[in-house]
This record gives C-alpha cells, structure tokens and sequence, in this order.
C-alpha cells in the first residue's frame, strides 16, 4: 500500500514537472524528450490504476510513434527557433491568467462534486474481479462485441489520417527519373522488339563480312 | 494517506492546464502547440481511466483508447500539415498564417 502511494506521487511529480518542461523548454527537442518522459509516467498512473493494456498502448503509441513523429519533425525542418521565442514573456500574463482561471475552475469542480447514489447500479460494462479476467482481456470482450462498430470507426480514422498524412506531403519533383511500374506492366513484347530476318548464309546487305565469313 | 479518485484528478488538472498555458505561452511556435494539445489529450485520458477504474466499468478504459486513435491521427495530420507550410513559406510563425486573410 505504502509503495503504491509512494509511487503514485512520484509518477505524478515527475508527469507534472515534464509537463511544465515541455511548454517552458528553450530547445524544442527538449519538448519533445519531456514530453516522452510525461507520457511514460503518465503510464505509470494507469499501471497504478490497473489500465495495464491503456498504459503499453500509451507506451507504444505515444513514445513510440507520435512522440518519435515530432522528434522526426523537429529535427527535419530548419527552424530558427530563437525567433520563434520572442514574446515568450509578452504572452506570459495572458497565459497565466487564463491557466488559473481555469485551474481554480477545475478545482472549484473538483471540491464539489460527488458520484450519483445510483451511479454503482448503472454500470455500462462492469469490470470482471481481476481473477477471472485480466485487464486486456476484458477490454477485448468489450471492445470486440459491445463496441465492434466504433472500433471499426477508430480504424478508419487512422486510415484516413494515414492517407491524408501521405497526400499532403507527396510531391513531385522535377528531373528525377522514377520508377514507372505502371508504363513498365504496360509493354508488350511488338512493341519493343522487333524480328528482322536475314539472309541465310549470305552476307547481310550493306555490311562488310565480318571475320569468320569465307575464306 | 491512500490515493484517492481526488489525486489522480488532480494531477489531470494540473496536467490540463498546463497544456493551456502552454498554447498561450509559445503562440509563435506550432509544434509546441501541437504537443500542448498532446498534454491535454493525455489529462483527459487520465481522468477516463481514473474514473474507469474507482467505478469499476470498463467504457471509460475503451473510450480512453478512442481518444488515444483519435489523438494519434491527428498529430500524424498536424505535423503533415506543418511540413507542407514549411515547404511553402519556409517558416512555422503562427502569425504568418494568413494566406486565406481569415
């Protein structure tokens, strides 16, 4: 018990610090590399919390694609991020207004409200004793019966993002000879061989006889 | 002394808010809005699942993952879209984004 609190406010400090870092970072790649290591320890939380399938696909996904796609990015363009910082300290009370606006909003919220008496008898899909049924497997249960169609939703909007992420960025080039795979099935062979007969055993017309010929 | 729905969503909130500031503070700069965004997105899915998990139902844990598909897809459009603006105008200035005179 002591250990799991222990770690709950580690993973937590350290979320929210890296979280802090991301948006106050000079360097971007910087951001970057914080925001990886809050959303590891935001993994942590869902660990404690016994979402261990949201927490490895929080890994994977997270660090392992989006946070690597912004390195990626990052690194790719050529960027004087220096410029990019002025007004930093202009925008300063603006932002920090409206963030404890919003924080005492949240905590006016988090002070007042409470669970519906009834909220325990209206489960949508309660969750098996962990005995039973690990945590993923649940989540399968669920994901591939109660919520099949949004699930196949969630599939084509990665398609959709996959192909719209790929079009966008497609360009064409000139002076750059690239493989036709279409032109290259299109040929046929009348087309680009041509059968000449010669005569046989003769010399062919308008040539001199090569070595070999009579002697 | 044991951790509480409270504490998980207070470090959401905090998480949230941050990601807030974080657009306010660098305005100039689109991938660190992008990546505030980010931070906002995963606060959310921290209060799904600590909800998910002090009521014990399972839904907030498989709309954490839709939120989760969703957020991928959108960083993948995001920084496509951010390569394209760079390509053309050779800078990420959120202010120099007024080509349409919106």
């Amino acid at each position: 018990m002591i250990v799991a609190t222990l770690a709950f406010y580690v993973f937590a400090a350290v979320a929210v610090a890296a979280g802090v870092m991301v948006i106050a970072s000079r360097n971007p790649v910087h951001s970057v590399l914080f925001l990886i290591l809050a959303f590891f320890n935001a993994a942590g939380l869902f660990v404690l919390l016994g979402a261990e399938f949201l927490a490895m696909i929080l890994v994977i996904v997270y660090v392992g694609a989006v946070a690597v796609l912004f390195l990626f990015v990052v690194m790719m363009l050529d960027i004087n991020f220096v410029a990019l910082r002025e007004g930093f300290l202009k925008y300063l009370p603006v932002g920090a207004a409206i963030g404890l606006m919003l924080l005492a909003e949240l905590v006016l919220v988090a002070g007042a409200w409470r669970f519906a008496p009834r909220a325990k008898s209206v489960l949508d899909a309660p969750a098996p004793p962990l005995d039973q049924l690990s945590n993923a497997q649940a989540l399968g249960r669920i994901l591939y019966t109660d919520n099949l169609y949004l699930f196949q939703a969630a599939g084509l909007v990665l398609l959709v993002a996959m192909i719209g992420a790929i079009v966008l960025t497609l360009r064409e080039r000139a002076g750059v000879r690239r493989q036709r795979a279409g032109v290259q099935l299109a040929r046929r062979r009348e087309e680009v061989i041509e059968i000449r007969k010669l005569p046989a055993g003769g010399t062919p017309s308008g040539g001199t006889p090569a070595g070999g010929g009579g002697r | 002394m044991s951790v509480g729905l409270g504490h998980y969503l207070t470090v959401a909130a905090i998480l949230f808010t941050t990601g807030i500031f974080g657009i306010f503070l660098n305005r100039k700069n689109v991938i660190i809005i992008l990546m505030s965004v980010e931070l906002m997105l995963l606060a959310v899915n921290v209060n799904l699942v600590a909800f998910s998990a002090f009521l014990g139902d399972l839904t907030g844990q498989v709309f954490a993952m839709f939120v989760l598909t969703v957020a991928a897809a959108e960083a993948a459009i995001g920084l496509a879209i951010l390569v394209v603006y760079f390509r053309n105008r050779g800078t990420i200035e959120v202010e120099d984004i007024n080509m349409m005179k919106g």
